[in-house]
């Protein structure tokens, strides 16, 4: 609670900036702030208590709220990431600079949201968090009015977050119509007397609208056209954060609401195989780098949905954790050097990376570093997120899903070391332009906290154990 | 005390805003002007509203009108996103249909 506070303060306090005239300080203060939260969430999670001298009891609340380690951890994972995309910010929108309170504030509500979606501890708080976070994503998708590409975006992931919204409206509409409640503890323990088949068609239609936003494969077509169409920045925001928020927000889900119906797991195994092997397929013949990273976050959102399968429940919420901040760690630097390279030419082709090998080694570098971590490579935490997954998996005795990851992150290989080829084989056609300090920094310093909890795990584990 | 609810029954509550909820997703589904699709989204809504009210009376508890208060406001807030959207898409398109948005192909 007292982190969702913080943070919608921290935004309310970027929009009164500009009016004060104080533009120059709103990014600043937005990253001192976040890092003092980002403190906050780590020490609350580690000890149980914190250093504020008044506790804020969330029985207060009518438990909409729920700060349990899970909740904490991911918080904590999701403030980190906002702090790498707003100091990608200034940079970014540059020839927009009296907008840039809307671009940061607008940043902080979506992480308001995203924290409501692993904290929820009442459906109408999940509700609310999923609106939040996709309200300020359809603005930040649109957010090049001028840009007839930025508008199809904007539209597109319109209708197809207001259609998953109300799919998942209705379904929390039966679910209360059978248990008569929204808190979640209350649910979870009706859920196993009888319920009336509301019950189930109530839980499939929550799950559907969350698979929506996680863009697994059934439900995944709106992924490549909205993340090619928006601004890049958007792009990042909806490839890391919006997506862990989402898949830490189903994994909650499946695990608190038991729909009383037989194979359903097997649904959701079926999906999973499926996000995998069509994501990984159809990034192989994309010549966009920004739908080749959409298609990959659809096979990577089908690897976290096997989290499911478990046999010591606080593991399996360290492996998502730990899963989730590799991919989304390599994720933001991989984001990073996109904008670097693509940022003035409108276009995200591969070809726009030949030599950069040669022209910008630094950058090249860390692209390549990513880019390995996202197809599981050794001493990249990707590797171990899908190594501690996979034998998570394996100890529950589901082999036959073991066999397609892997069959399917073999394949993954071929379409990253594509644009590693052209990094370092081809040879530059353009000439060499400044890349702003902000890129550099935010790419150097993601890949290496992807590199830091590669080497040490419980860095991340520690937080949920 | 004997109240509609009682006199109607919830299956027919259930049915009816079920089937609104239908033309809504149909609406979104098969018509292509913009604003219509806004529409058939908004039915969409109220019948979830609709279905909320009913359970709330049904079982005597207010938590379910309230979550029609928050549902409400975050339908309002979305079509103001979504009506901003179409008024950019209308300056660059000349026209709210929607088959024109494909430039976007892979």
């Amino acid at each position: 609670m007292d982190i969702l506070i913080a943070i919608a303060a921290l935004g309310i306090i970027c929009l009164i900036a500009e009016i004060f005239n104080l533009r120059k300080a709103i990014v600043p203060v937005t990253i001192i702030g976040l890092f003092a939260v980002l403190g906050h969430a780590v020490y609350k999670a580690k000890f149980g208590t914190t250093l504020l001298s008044f506790e804020l009891d969330e029985n207060q609340y009518f438990n909409m709220v729920v700060s349990d380690k899970y909740a904490l951890g991911f918080s904590s994972l999701f403030i980190l990431l906002t702090i790498f995309l707003v100091a990608l910010t200034p940079d970014f929108h540059k020839e927009h600079k009296p907008k840039i309170s809307d671009f940061v504030a607008i940043k902080l509500f979506l992480l308001t949201g995203a924290i409501a979606m692993v904290a929820f501890g009442n459906l109408s708080m999940f509700f609310l968090g999923i609106e939040i976070l996709s309200i300020s994503l359809y603005v930040l998708a649109a957010s090049e009015p001028k840009n007839v590409k930025s508008n199809e975006a904007g539209m597109k992931y319109f209708l197809m977050g207001a259609f998953a919204s109300g799919i998942l409206l209705f379904g929390i509409a039966l679910i209360y119509g059978a248990t008569g409640t929204f808190d979640i503890p209350s649910i979870k323990a009706l859920s196993t007397t009888d319920l009336p088949s509301w019950y189930t068609i109530g839980c499939v239609m929550v799950f559907i609208g969350l698979l929506f936003k996680i863009a697994a494969v059934p439900f995944h077509f709106w992924a490549p056209d909205v993340y090619e169409g928006s601004p890049a920045l958007t792009t990042a925001t909806m490839s890391t954060l919006a997506k862990v928020a989402a898949m830490a927000s189903l994994f909650k889900m499946i695990t608190t609401l038991n729909p009383h119906l037989a194979g359903y797991i097997t649904c959701i195994n079926v999906v999973a195989v499926l996000s995998m092997i069509v994501g990984n397929l159809i990034a192989l013949r994309q010549t966009n780098v920004k739908r080749m990273l959409a298609f990959s976050g659809i096979s990577h959102a089908g690897y976290m949905l096997l989290s499911i399968h478990f046999t010591n429940f606080a593991d399996a919420q360290g492996n998502l954790l730990y899963y989730a901040a590799a991919y989304a760690f390599a994720g933001i630097a991989a984001f990073a050097v996109v904008l670097s390279v693509c940022g003035k030419k409108g276009n995200e082709e591969v070809y726009n990376f030949n030599g950069l090998g040669k022209t910008n080694p630094l950058l090249a570098g860390v692209l390549t570093c990513a880019l390995l971590s996202m197809a599981g490579i050794p001493i990249f935490s990707g590797f171990f997120a899908k190594f501690f997954l996979f034998s998570q998996i394996l100890a529950k005795g589901q082999v036959t899903l073991v066999i397609f990851a892997v069959i399917s992150s073999i394949i993954s290989v071929g379409y990253y070391f594509k644009l590693i080829i052209a990094m370092y084989t081809k040879d530059s056609t353009e000439k060499v332009q400044p890349v702003p300090v902000a890129y550099t920094t935010v790419a150097v310093t993601a890949i290496a906290l992807n590199i830091a909890i590669g080497l040490v795990p419980s860095l991340v584990m520690g937080l949920i154990r | 005390m004997e109240n509609i609810l009682q006199q109607v029954g919830i299956d027919n509550y259930i049915y009816l805003s079920t089937l609104l909820f239908c033309v809504g997703i149909f609406g979104v589904l098969f018509r292509r002007n913009a604003i219509v699709m806004f529409m058939s989204i908004e039915i969409m809504l109220n019948a979830v509203n609709l279905l909320l009210v009913a359970f709330s009376t049904y079982h005597q508890d207010a938590a379910g009108q309230v979550f029609v208060f928050f549902s409400m406001a975050v339908a309002a807030a979305e079509v103001a996103v979504g009506l901003a959207i179409l008024v950019a898409v209308y300056r660059n398109h000349n026209g709210i249909d929607i088959d024109n948005l494909k430039k976007l192909k892979g």
